[in-house]
């Protein structure tokens, strides 16, 4: 027993060092399984506050590419709204099915493997986990964590994310993952090689998921080839949304989402 | 006590430094430089090595907090506060021995040579668990590379600058 003390005391930095090692190294492995790193995430008041006082002066640098987006944002919305011909009284958002959520981005990173985004838009904006997250131009991630003011979105950029996505020209669909290289290149896998794919064609989100409504948009076709097996398609998609540079976002809430689940729950586990 | 909250001010003022600025350089893409590090490498020797190893961890988990990293920042910092004795005897030699190294009296040289060792290991650990593939041990090896110089680089800039003049 007096040994064993003894060697605890004369090893005692060793012992310490491989303590908070092994602490880091399992948080580590913690984040590469998806959803599960609990407690080491930016979106808490500490982190959230730093990052939202240094983007409010940040954010003045980028009022004029935000205008531009917003004046095209309109534009779009308008020339839509002047050609819809429909009374006013159908357009209750009461009784639509996706509802949106405005919200600032206060981080944004691109360059690591897995990317995260922080935003100032939390639990009190009845944000919840596994929302979809998009701009104007197209798809920005999922959100991950949440706390009282601030959410964390996991970025389509990020070698744990799968997104549900189409062709535009069909119904082909295909899951969109990221093998971490360009910040705006993604890659959507397991497309069926009946799919008649071109060049330059449109990638939108496929209805398939709760997550993302159906047909936004997400990028051209860069170039394909067969998979490996050489039954399906891997294709690089140019995203249309710059993920280097995003101010605003909006959060997309899909009111069925707990029937769907709980539809999709019921089914007998073989 | 002055020491004690110079610590604490270079703790605080290198963590915001690092993710307020230099997360987001992203100089050809991918490479920042990770300045925190700082706040180990010049670390006073003659304090508890018990309390610095906690004090490493705990600045490298703020930074993963802040990057949502994980734990990798708070494993590659600990890591490099444990061989730092080593290293610091490599380098330094005798004046290791008497336990009187005063950063700004080392010579330039030797000071190069114990932050590359220091900021390489750093590094080298970093970035392996990030990219956590053996298959991508090419990416690591350019990564630390490319982010050591950096880091190096603006360390050395910094020490320079902020030592105080002794003649």
């Amino acid at each position: 027993m007096q040994q064993i003390i003894n060697f605890v005391l004369r090893n005692k930095s060793f012992l310490l060092f491989l303590l908070l090692f092994s602490i880091g190294l399992g948080l580590t492995i913690q984040s590469h399984s998806y959803h599960k790193s609990k407690f080491i995430n930016s979106a808490n008041s500490v982190s959230g506050g730093v990052y939202n006082s240094v983007n409010s002066i940040d954010q003045y640098f980028h009022l004029k590419t935000e205008n531009e987006l917003l004046l095209e944002d309109n534009k779009a919305l308008k020339s839509l709204l002047f050609n819809l011909d429909i009374n006013d009284s159908i357009i209750d958002p009461q009784h639509l099915q996706y509802s949106v959520i405005g919200a600032k981005v206060v981080k944004n990173s691109y360059s690591a493997q897995d990317n995260y985004l922080t935003i100032k838009a939390g639990t009190k904006d009845s944000i919840t986990e596994d929302l979809g997250v998009i701009t104007s131009k197209g798809i920005v991630g999922i959100i991950d964590k949440t706390s009282n003011n601030y959410s964390r979105v996991l970025s389509i950029l990020n070698s744990q994310s799968r997104v549900n996505a189409k062709l535009k020209s069909s119904y082909h669909i295909g899951s969109l993952i990221w093998n971490t290289k360009a910040p705006n290149t993604v890659q959507l896998v397991d497309v069926s090689k009946f799919a008649n794919i071109k060049i330059g064609d449109t990638i939108e989100t496929g209805g398939q998921s709760s997550i993302f409504p159906e047909g936004i948009p997400i990028g051209t076709i860069l170039d394909f080839k067969d998979d490996q097996g050489g039954d399906t398609y891997n294709i690089n998609v140019t995203l249309f949304n710059d993920m280097t540079n995003i101010g605003h976002v909006y959060i997309v809430t899909n009111k069925d989402k707990q029937e769907i689940k709980a539809l999709q729950n019921n089914l007998p586990n073989e | 006590m002055n020491n004690t909250s110079t610590q604490i001010l270079r703790f605080l003022g290198l963590l915001l430094l690092q993710v307020t600025i230099c997360n987001n350089i992203n100089f050809l893409g991918y490479i920042n430089p990770y300045v925190y590090v700082l706040f180990v490498l010049v670390f006073p020797i003659n304090v508890n090595r018990q309390l610095f190893l906690f004090l490493s961890f705990l600045l490298g988990l703020c930074v993963d907090i802040f990057s949502d990293s994980g734990g990798v920042h708070a494993a590659a910092t600990v890591a490099l506060a444990y061989f730092r004795p080593p290293v610091l005897k490599f380098s330094f030699g005798a004046m290791y021995d008497y336990q009187t190294i005063k950063f700004s009296n080392t010579e330039i040289g030797s000071r190069i040579g114990y932050f590359t060792l220091l900021v390489v290991l750093h590094h080298l650990i970093l970035f392996s668990l990030e990219v956590f593939k053996f298959s991508e041990i090419l990416l690591v090896l350019k990564k630390t590379l490319f982010s050591s110089l950096f880091t190096i680089f603006i360390c050395l800039l910094f020490t320079v600058l902020f030592s105080k003049k002794t003649k």
